[in-house]
């Protein structure tokens, strides 16, 4: 059982201390990571990642309380295609196997991983398929379903989500159905608002951390709308309707 | 002074200077010594490399020897040679060349380093140097999925369950961390007295070892492994 993760300050890119005392992220909750490109955004996520102990470049200390169930913090990262070769099929049984006598999954068949990656993929995928054939949606759908369904992971870091021709929402949804710890490296505002918190890094620090407002509940209603619009114009475009 | 002797070891291109040169910068960050060197067979481009590293190395070449005898053959000298220098951490890169042998030896820490991008029985294929080693490093893990690195690091537990499984990434630096803190609690390398290979090398003295360059039966002498007992058929 996960309690908290506490992040004790470390130093930003001039050797500066950074500006807080700590950053403490529970599990059941979103933090958004946001900040210019080159800020440092992926070494905090690198620092949770290695448990840094003022032995980063960083310098940050970071403090589990509880358990991290097989120490294990699962990693979505921008990659778009599998290395293996092998079919999906094959694959997700590979994948299970690796928590072989974890009673946790000791129900859940290939298919049931299968149906969680067709939740999200616009395109189906077969069993039967070769993982290099699928299209950086679809590997990005089952890299989903694998962590979501099947990896013990009590913390999810996921790099920018919104780049996967995926159903943003239901990934989501979907990652986040274990009470996991979940962040996110983003640029897009409704994912922002998505997460409870966002945490600004700027020049290799953490600038601050806020809580989402209602003000930004309102700006979130609006953005989802922009965003169920786009989305639905999209399904449109693909399905070659008219876009109105 | 105690000394920790560290071998890396692995397939060509698996990323051990990479994995060696991100970890001199932990060594030199927690104000430790190091010695490093670099065995390879006829020539290496690495030396401007290990140059910036800033630690006394040397460039050894096997030349007309096997680099993996080579390296056994000169690691009392080399553990002298780190010693001399005062440095806390020998690190020794080997050759990555045959999946014959591990140069792991009982009181050195062997590193094993592996390709996260190379196929899945890549692990097996490595045989001793896989076997015996303490930390098996995967490397490129950045290129790879969650599920992926998962399977990976399974398949290499179910193959050495006493070995501590490390992830990184020596473009980002990701997994060093965890990398430096496994060797800290490593121990140092003591009685060198009764120090042995923890896997026999190859039993192969023949003609080829010696500089024979013809082919066919009648070149060759000592000990000779043949795949067909009959010749072949034809002869």
């Amino acid at each position: 059982m996960l309690n908290s993760i506490t992040i004790f300050p470390g130093i930003d890119k001039d050797g500066a201390r950074e500006p807080f005392e700590r950053v403490i992220l529970r599990p059941r909750e979103i933090y958004a990571i946001v900040g210019n490109t080159g800020s440092g955004k992926s070494r905090f996520i690198s620092d949770i990642e290695q448990i840094a102990d003022s032995d980063t470049v960083t310098k940050r200390r970071v403090v589990v309380d509880g358990a991290l169930d097989n120490g294990s913090i699962a990693f979505l990262g921008q990659s778009m295609r599998f290395v293996l070769d092998c079919t999906v099929e094959e694959f997700i049984r590979l994948h299970q196997r690796c928590y072989n006598g974890d009673e946790r999954i000791a129900g859940c068949t290939a298919r049931s991983v299968l149906e969680a990656a067709n939740s999200i993929a616009s395109e189906r995928l077969y069993p039967g398929a070769l993982l290099g054939s699928l299209s950086g949606g679809q590997s990005r759908a089952l890299m989903i379903a694998g962590i979501s369904v099947i990896s013990n992971s009590r913390v999810v870091l996921i790099d920018e989500i919104e780049n996967a021709g995926i159903d943003k929402s239901r990934a989501l949804e979907l990652l986040m159905s274990r009470d996991k710890l979940v962040m996110i490296v983003t640029h897009d505002p409704h994912t922002a608002l998505i997460a409870d918190k966002r945490i600004v890094i700027r020049n290799g620090a953490v600038k601050n951390v806020l809580d989402t407002t209602e003000t930004e509940r309102e700006s979130y209603a609006r953005l989802d709308a922009a965003y169920r619009l786009i989305t639905n114009m999209q399904f449109k475009l693909r399905n070659g309707e008219e876009l109105c | 002074m105690e000394q920790k002797v560290i071998i890396f070891c692995g397939a060509a291109s698996a990323g051990k200077t990479g994995v060696i040169s991100r970890l001199t910068n932990s060594i030199r960050q927690s104000g430790e010594t190091a010695a490093l060197c670099k065995i390879d067979c006829l020539k290496t481009g690495d030396a401007s490399l290990y140059d910036k590293l800033g630690f006394p190395y040397t460039i050894a070449l096997s030349e007309d020897v096997c680099p993996d005898h080579f390296l056994v053959s000169n690691l009392q000298e080399l553990i002298n040679w780190g010693a001399g220098l005062n440095a806390r951490y020998l690190l020794i890169e080997t050759a990555g060349l045959c999946h014959r042998c591990s140069p792991a030896t009982k009181h050195t820490i062997s590193v094993c380093v592996i390709d996260a991008t190379a196929s899945l029985s890549a692990p097996e294929k490595l045989g001793p140097m896989l076997l015996t080693a303490d930390i098996v490093a995967i490397t490129k893990i950045d290129l790879v999925s969650q599920a992926e690195r998962e399977i990976i690091a399974y398949n290499i537990r179910q193959l050495n369950p006493g070995a501590t499984v490390v992830c990184a990434d020596c473009v980002s630096g990701y997994g060093i961390a965890i990398l430096w803190r496994e060797i800290l609690v490593m121990p140092a390398y003591t009685a060198d007295a009764d120090d042995r290979l923890r896997h026999t090398m190859p039993a192969a003295v023949c003609s080829y070892c010696i500089g024979e360059r013809r082919i066919g039966v009648k070149y060759q002498q000592g000990v000779v492994k043949k795949i067909f007992a009959d010749g072949g058929g034809l002869c």
